[in-house]
């Protein structure tokens, strides 16, 4: 086509995802080659499934605006329930499930009623929830670490997918996993066919064919890369998936749908949002109650791969969701921020802890390096903006 | 001691090429209430400004002589430490201090080097209050738990606090009810007897003329003419016509209503009554009652706080006020708006005065903007947006009321005035309504945008949409209107139609609505 409008993908938006690479190959380096070990790599997963999901809903409550405190002790508390239920009352394990999501659910819907239709500053409600959540998870404990947990409850965290080994390269090689990476790679490549063709019809702006090829090749490595070293090992565990899922479905409301574009003009300018029809009260209940039920579901992930619930479980969690956010381009005063970013951001703190752990730095020095991190990630965010406009 | 206590001489003030204010010339007697009077944006705000030191010295041409020397004030402190203190329309008192703490704000009565003195800030502030009449008023009382009146009066005590000898006083009674505004005028002649001088701006013509020993006209940023008690007429209508007196060039694009004639009524409101949204008891609008048919342009007139922005929000979904009363009928049928959604969906649209803080995401892109209102009535399936159907649409309005920017993915904050009214202009235009009601759509905006923007209210009524154009402008109602309604106070003080609209008419309906209230 002669008239076709031409684009460039611009570096900026893949900052976060250049920078998160960057660690990853910084600490290879470092570690002579153990982070990128199949084990370390599943223990990636695992140890940061939580901090993602919790990412996920925080990311909507910063997009308003505002954060959620109170996550790290919701977590606690549903995972405290869910383990009593099962392991003192002898329930079926779905049944504790469907009662820690229940309360998660009461805790989000609790917290939106009064900053929704009380207007009471988040801060301030979610400040009351964490300290209400761990007083009430210590109690209901009493300060004791409930367990042993089933397998049938561990496995949300700590399973596997059934896998297929055969033998090559010297060692067993997951088949499932090859194959779940083919299709992903092949969703792939297909969306972005797709989305070039609806561009072409539309005649909108596309980018230069090298650069989409660069872009497919890239993300098709590490995708490559990630499930090669998980079909090393175990395949590929129950954890991503569930993780999977509710990334995908964040990613699809806050980009696709009209209620996530609420949040982004609520968050924008809140006014605004108001007077061209959006409820703006409504939005902002149902953000906090989302909260609760993805912390239900974090506190259910932790209890299953600590095979126990303990009182002092979650604790901090909020803050390392808020800093994903931020580090993956969330601007504090709202409006501004992706699912994508807030995961990315996630996997970088993670990719931090665990680095810095095989490099067996004490976790005071990690906490140094993260708070720095964190600090040195939005500065560089926030100056580059101001140079742009 | 001479007996002039200030001149300015040749003021003149550049905004980026465009001249606020051009030689304006002003003489000001000792111990004299000196009236500032012209329309909106004529320059008497930036003439105030200049005087207290707002716009530093060397940002302006020309020169002050205050007691006899040459002024040169570089920041507000300045010309306070001269004993000018300028009284802003928006009270600079912090809300829950107490009222002696609010008079010695930035003055405070202290012992050793800061620590607050709080026996003598007690006693000084019941000597100063006695000066405005509220020696009544417990010190202690925090400022909020006041009417506006009362805090109007603080505001003087605490220049009074400051040792003041010319108090420059922006729209004292704005916001003040008939008592307490003449409470106010009151207070001004007694501050005269004490040798005080003051400069007061005002649009409120009948105070003017009872308060003030002489009056300063100003024009489009030019002195007109003084006139003085005793030696030249001090009516109203005299004052009018130094205010209009302007001749309208074609500024404004051809209505040609005969040739798109005007349809059915679409929207007609009845009764509409209304409170101010935190005080139950205060009345904002009462008993209005107006209409506009498909094709027309109606103009909503009046001057600043005289309820039209109130009227058209409590009409948008009941933005504004409480205790809302009276009936909506659109195309005939009685409709029930509860809220800006309810408001959509019957096919009215509002854009806001500020289109800053109420129309507009700034750190958004412009095609986001432009679908904030439609996006679920017109961009979606399912709850599901469909971006392209959104990117097409934002493309065609760009293009059509022609918002200059490099993409439709540029941030709205990064547009000129003129180009993001546009951008609120198309985002109310995509939600297909049959009612636009713009509140003072050409504000802040430069001469060509305006153009443009009265091109597309044309356009727009072409097409058969009722528009209601609110504005402070009164040239604006009378070239871009077929008819208007003059709101004063609350309530409509006259319809004008086409022929009879002028700037003399519609002052004329408010002066008279305000003798009718007296």
């Amino acid at each position: 086509m002669e008239n076709q409008k031409k684009a460039n993908i611009s570096l900026r938006e893949y900052g976060m995802f250049l920078a998160l690479i960057a660690i990853f190959i910084m600490f290879y380096f470092l570690t002579g080659g153990k982070n990128a070990s199949p084990f370390n790599i599943n223990n990636l997963v695992m140890q940061n499934s939580y901090v993602v999901i919790l990412a996920t809903g925080m990311l909507l409550c910063v997009l308003t605006g505002n954060i959620d405190l109170g996550v790290g002790s919701v977590v606690a508390l549903t995972g405290a329930i869910a383990a009593i239920l099962v392991v003192q009352k002898g329930m079926a394990y779905p049944i504790a499930f469907l009662a820690a999501l229940l309360v998660g659910l009461g805790v989000g819907m609790f917290v939106g009623f009064f900053v929704a239709f009380l207007d009471i500053p988040p801060f301030v409600v979610t400040l009351a929830t964490m300290l209400m959540g761990r007083g009430l998870t210590y109690t209901l404990l009493q300060a004791q670490t409930v367990g042993p947990l089933p397998s049938n409850y561990t496995q949300y965290a700590a399973g596997f997918l059934p896998t297929m080994k055969v033998q090559a390269g010297g060692g067993d090689l997951d088949m499932i996993s090859m194959i779940v990476a083919v299709i992903c790679i092949a969703l792939l490549i297909i969306t972005e066919i797709r989305s070039i063709a609806t561009k072409k019809k539309y005649n909108f702006a596309i980018n230069p064919m090298w650069q989409t090829v660069v872009q497919l090749v890239v993300i098709s490595g590490i995708i490559a890369f990630f499930f090669y070293k998980l079909a090393r090992l175990n395949g590929i565990p129950i954890v991503l998936i569930i993780m999977g899922v509710i990334v995908s479905i964040y990613h699809f409301i806050t980009s696709k749908t009209v209620a996530g574009r609420q949040i982004y003009a609520l968050g924008g300018n809140a006014k605004a949002a108001r007077l061209s029809g959006i409820n703006t009260k409504k939005v902002f209940f149902w953000v906090y109650t989302n909260m609760g039920v993805l912390a239900a579901v974090a506190g259910i992930v932790l209890s299953a791969r600590n095979a126990s619930a303990t009182p002092k479980a979650g604790d901090g969690f909020e803050l390392d969701a808020i800093g994903s956010c931020y580090i993956g381009g969330a601007a504090a005063a709202g409006g501004v921020g992706t699912i994508v970013g807030a995961v990315v951001g996630a996997f970088i703190m993670g990719i931090l802890n665990n680095g810095m752990s095989l490099m067996s730095l004490s976790t005071d020095i990690q906490k140094v390096v993260k708070g720095l991190v964190l600090l040195g990630a939005v500065t560089v965010d926030v100056l580059s903006k101001r140079k742009k406009g | 001691m001479s007996d002039i206590i200030l001149e300015m001489n040749h003021i003149t003030k550049e905004f980026s090429g465009v001249k606020a204010l051009d030689d304006v010339n002003i003489k000001v007697k000792r111990g004299e209430i000196h009236a500032l009077c012209g329309e909106n944006g004529a320059g008497k705000s930036t003439l105030m400004n200049v005087l207290s030191g707002v716009w530093p010295h060397g940002s302006y041409s020309g020169e002050i002589v205050y007691n006899g020397e040459v002024g040169k004030f570089h920041k507000i402190k300045d010309s306070e430490d001269k004993g000018i203190v300028i009284i802003h329309q928006e009270l600079a008192l912090s809300p829950f201090l107490s009222i002696a703490e609010n008079v010695f704000m930035g003055n405070e009565q202290t012992s050793v080097k800061g620590v607050i003195n709080w026996v003598e800030t007690r006693s000084k502030a019941k000597e100063v209050l006695a000066n405005v009449g509220l020696e009544d008023e417990d010190v202690n009382t925090p400022v909020s738990s006041l009417g506006v009146g009362k805090q109007q009066l603080i505001e003087i005590a605490k220049a009074m606090a400051k040792k003041v000898e010319l108090l420059i006083l922006d729209e004292p009674t704005a916001a003040l009810n008939d008592e307490e505004s003449a409470k106010l005028l009151e207070i001004m002649l007694e501050l005269k007897k004490r040798g005080i001088t003051c400069i007061i701006i005002s649009h409120k013509l009948n105070e003017i003329a009872y308060v003030s020993d002489s009056i300063t006209i100003i024009r489009d940023g030019k002195t007109i003419e003084t006139l003085e008690k005793g030696r030249d007429e001090f009516s109203e209508d005299r004052v009018i016509k130094g205010m209009v007196g302007r001749e309208l060039t074609s500024r404004y694009p051809a209505r040609k209503p005969e040739e798109y004639p005007v349809g059915e009524e679409v929207l007609e409101v009845t009764g509409w009554n209304v409170f101010h949204p935190d005080d139950a008891d205060r009345q904002m609008l009462k008993d209005i009652n107006f209409h506009v048919k498909a094709g027309e342009v109606v103009g909503l007139a009046g001057l600043m706080g005289a309820g039209r922005t109130e009227l058209a929000m409590s009409l948008f979904g009941r933005e504004y006020g409480q205790k809302i009363s009276g009936q909506i009928k659109v195309h005939g049928k009685e409709v029930r708006i509860r809220n800006v959604k309810d408001a959509i969906n019957n096919g009215i649209a509002y854009t806001s005065e500020d289109r800053k803080t109420y129309g507009l995401v700034l750190i958004d892109d412009i095609k986001h903007n432009m679908t904030m209102a439609a996006l679920r009535n017109s961009f979606s399936k399912r709850g599901v947006v469909d971006k392209n159907e959104e990117i097409v649409k934002a493309e065609e309005y760009k293009k059509l009321i022609n918002v200059k920017a490099s993409s439709i993915n540029q941030a709205v904050g990064s547009l000129s005035g003129g180009n993001q009214q546009k951008v609120v202009l198309a985002k109310w235009m995509l939600t297909q309504p049959d009612i636009l009601i713009l509140d003072e759509p050409t504000r802040g905006i430069d001469v060509g945008a305006k153009y443009e923007i009265y091109c597309a209210i044309n356009d727009l009524a072409k097409a058969g949409k009722a528009v209601i154009v609110i504005s402070s402008e009164m040239p604006e109602i009378i070239g871009t209107c077929d008819r208007a309604y003059v709101i004063n106070e609350g309530q409509i003080a006259g319809e004008l139609n086409k022929e009879e609209l002028s700037q003399e008419r519609i002052m004329g309906c408010i002066m008279s609505h305000n003798r009718k209230g007296e």
